[in-house]
């Protein structure tokens, strides 16, 4: 991974950068999270290949220390939104793995009731504002939050998560531009995983420093290793802090991997075996982070099992659940379209 | 000889306007070029700027006249050295010459007067009425929305310091503030997607498009990002938003400026689509639609702001969406049409009457929720019925009720539906292909003596 680059717009806030030395448990807690989501998302895989996952379904494996180190830099109250690939970012922003993967197997007990689907889930209680199957479209819509927040002037900040690819899309530029013009309390966070569906980045984009794209329109951007949790948690508590103190969005390009294909379905043309297996064993943000607890940390390999054994519990009691809740009744056909007036 | 200075038209739609000041003087020397006056209208602002050289020998309307049609002479530039004095002498004894001829005329010569007042429906509201236009009644239901909800504000490109590229927005700045009037850059994706982002948080945006045929940018956040989040979250978020702007056929502006929207959003689940005609009911409906938990796209028509209206003062005076108006009761046909196409089957309607034909005009007022209820019952009287639009044919809102006049009264129609649409082409330019290719109350005529066999 390449070092931490940065192109400052304008300087970020002075009472941003330091990060204060995490302690063992609040590390252990990443480690859970994380692995959290790396079990939910295999067991979802599995579930899938078993025929009780429809659709779509675009798994966060290899991007886990992203969402994990950004959210718990966050404030209870602060928005978060992303896209289609949302499955980590819900269970980082504390809903339950149940409704997940209830809405996951289309039943009555999933957060949509069974009508969003792997891709369009929200959670007003956690502030999760989806879930967005279009590419690009969650970009303005987490301006419109960044937009809410100022109108109210509660302090609270927007997080809008997308992808390298949806980098490319003409309204990210808008907001990017209404963003930093109102001074709008956002940080957008690219998740470049390295390829959209199967085109990488270098074959999209004409320049591949994501980073750099807020320049034009004056937003500093950071560029961050996003397999390695602290670095991200630390680039997010800067970031949130500068945005928070009223000057502006900054933008943070996480490099990180997805592991498993685009979606369910994938041809695993555009890209080596050996490239995918070299980023596993040698960048892998959960590995590396349980070596770090044991090594650096002293954290005892006891504690890592219970949480690893607590994670598979939480997982399979979801999937249970999931298999076992009833679909959505027909009546719910016709709810939601309209509330009254 | 002298050369007159006519009052020139600031758009293809204006009448008539306001000498607001006189910068030049009698007497004062003019190049061409050089500014003499500022006129006025409630859409524009713009300054008269002399073609020839000479003196200004005479302002012949004074500054603050409102009113003044479209090609009255307002002053009278002299050549050096002429005696203008001499030939307003002569000129006040001879009858003044005929105006020049001209090729089309922007506006028939009628027009300068005052339209007249239609009356309010009294069977909806039976308090005190203030005639105003359509521009204005839409200007004050987002004044009193905003003054009873501050979560309530407008976003929008010119909406802020320019008053409104139609001047519906004219005011609010000054009332509510930057905070609350926000203008945006030229960013119709990126401006919706934000006003539903920030529905979503709560806050009752309304989003002012400066005409609709620029939502087209913005039409997959209208859709996929106001319209379905409802449903695909089990009803946990929603847009409470409003979409606003002009609509349909504008006055020459051919075929990119030019179109009618109301099937295309009407065809979404989600939406409510809202197309009035009257002052009272852009009103009631504005209101409706701000406090409305859904998102509503509220279309209205450019060539109807400048009409006037009688409208309710009571700021509570609400027009439910939903709910279609019998503009005019009549037994031989129904007529139904939307948005401005209502003036015109009104006028139609006064022309049947003369060949004895009593036309009902049903006035939709909103799309989508459909009043099906209030067509059927129409249709189920008169049994003949004629389907209005400014939009093409095809998959447009006469297909629909007629579908719907299939499914609900089928047995009571004597005749089959005919439609009155634009025509199933870009919308032209030139003159007379426009006037072919949009609806005209002659059509509507010819329409109803189909449907009735007359
Ligand atoms: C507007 C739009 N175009 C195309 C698609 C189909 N599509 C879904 S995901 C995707 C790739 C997006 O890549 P990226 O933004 O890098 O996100 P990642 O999948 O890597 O998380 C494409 C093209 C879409 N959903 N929306
Ligand atoms: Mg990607």
């Amino acid at each position: 991974m390449p070092v931490k680059r940065k192109v400052e717009a304008v300087p970020l806030a002075a009472n941003a950068v330091a990060a204060p030395r995490l302690s063992p448990d609040r590390l252990t807690r990443f480690y859970a999270d994380m692995l959290l989501i790396r079990r939910f998302e295999e067991r979802a895989g599995q579930m899938y290949g078993m025929g009780l996952i429809g659709g779509f379904c675009h798994l966060y494996i290899g991007q886990e220390a992203v969402v994990v180190g950004m959210q718990a830099a966050l404030e209870a109250g602060d928005t978060v939104i992303t896209s289609y690939r949302d499955h980590g970012h819900m269970l980082a922003c504390g809903m339950d793995p149940k409704g997940v993967m209830a809405e996951l197997t289309g039943r009555r007990g999933g957060y949509s009731h069974g009508k969003g689907g792997s891709m369009h889930m929200f959670s007003r209680e956690k502030n999760f504002f989806g879930g967005h199957g279009i590419v690009g479209a969650p970009v303005p819509l987490g301006t419109g939050l960044a937009l809410a927040h100022r109108y109210r002037d509660d302090g609270y900040i927007s997080v809008t998560y997308f992808g390298d690819g949806a980098a490319n899309q003409g309204q990210v530029y808008e907001s990017f531009n209404m963003a930093s013009l109102w001074k709008l309390p956002v940080v957008y966070v690219i998740e470049n995983n390295r390829y959209g569906m199967g085109t990488s980045v270098d074959r999209a984009s004409a320049r591949t420093d994501l980073f750099h794209r807020g320049v034009p329109y004056g937003i500093t951007g950071e560029q961050v290793d996003g397999m390695d949790v602290v670095a991200v948690h630390e680039a997010g508590l800067a970031a949130a802090a500068h945005t928070r103190s009223g000057q502006g969005p900054v933008i943070l390009e996480m490099l990180t991997y997805r592991y498993r294909g685009h979606s369910m379905s994938d041809p695993a043309k555009y890209r080596t075996k050996e490239e995918v297996d070299r980023m596993r064993t040698e960048h892998d943000p959960i590995s590396h982070l349980r070596q770090r607890l044991l090594d650096e940390y002293r954290v005892a390999d006891s504690e890592l099992k219970a949480i690893e054994k607590a994670a598979r519990d939480r997982v399979v009691e979801a999937a249970q659940f999931a298999q076992e809740c009833p679909e959505p009744d027909p009546s719910e056909l016709w709810t939601d379209v309209y509330a009254e007036a | 000889m002298a050369s007159e200075v006519l009052m020139p038209a600031l758009s293809p739609t204006m009448t008539e306007g306001k000498i607001a000041r006189w910068i030049k003087s009698e007497g004062d020397p003019v190049r061409a070029g050089d500014v003499l006056a500022e006129i006025e209208t409630d859409k524009a602002t713009m300054e008269v700027e002399a073609v020839d050289e000479g003196v200004l020998a005479k302002i012949v309307i004074p500054e603050g006249t409102d009113h003044v049609a479209v090609n009255t002479p307002i002053a009278l530039i002299a050549e050096n050295g002429e005696d203008v004095a001499a030939e307003l002498a002569a000129k006040a004894k001879a009858p003044p010459p005929a105006p020049p001829p001209r090729l089309a005329p922007r506006v028939p010569a009628a027009a300068a007067e005052p339209p007249p007042v239609p009356a309010l429906d009294a069977t909806e509201y039976a308090g005190p009425t203030t005639t105003m236009t359509v521009r204005e009644a839409l200007r004050d239901a987002m004044a009193e929305e905003m003054r009873r909800d501050p979560d309530v504000f407008l976003l929008g490109e010119e909406v802020a310091e320019y008053q409104g590229a139609y001047k519906v927005s004219q005011g609010l700045l000054q009332e509510f503030g930057a905070k609350r009037v926000i203008d945006t850059p030229i960013t119709e994706q990126g401006f919706a997607g934000v006003g539903i982002g920030a529905a979503f948080a709560g806050l009752k945006p309304i989003v002012e498009f400066m005409t609709f045929n620029f939502a087209m940018q913005a039409m997959d956040q209208l859709i996929n990002s106001a319209a379905k989040t409802r449903y695909m979250s089990g009803g946990q978020m929603a847009a409470p938003i409003v979409f606003r702007g002009p609509n349909g056929v504008a006055a020459r502006v051919a075929a990119q400026h030019s179109q009618c929207y109301a099937s295309w959003y009407a065809h979404v689940p989600g939406l409510k689509v809202v197309a009035p005609y009257t002052g009272a009911d852009h009103k009631g409906l504005l209101k409706s639609a701000i406090r409305d938990p859904n998102p509503v796209i509220f279309l209205e028509h450019e060539l109807v702001y400048g009409e006037s209206f009688p409208v309710p003062d009571d700021p509570e005076y609400l027009v439910p969406i939903g709910r279609a108006r019998i503009a005019r009761a009549g037994v031989d046909v129904t007529i139904v049409a939307f948005s401005r196409m209502v003036k015109l089957a009104l006028e139609a309607a006064e022309a049947l009457a003369k060949l004895g034909i009593a036309a009902e005009i049903v006035d939709l007022r909103t799309l989508r929720p459909f009043d099906v209820e209030t067509v059927v019952a129409s249709v189920k009287k008169t049994n003949r019925i004629v389907a209005v639009e400014e939009g093409w044919p095809f998959a447009g809102i006469g297909a629909e009720i007629a579908a719907i006049v299939m499914e609900h009264c089928f047995d009571w129609l004597d005749a089959p539906l005919v439609r009155v649409t634009g025509k199933d082409v870009p919308l032209p330019y030139a003159a007379n292909l426009e006037r072919l290719a949009v609806p005209q109350v002659a059509d509507i005529v010819a329409a109803a003596r189909e449907v009735t066999y007359r």
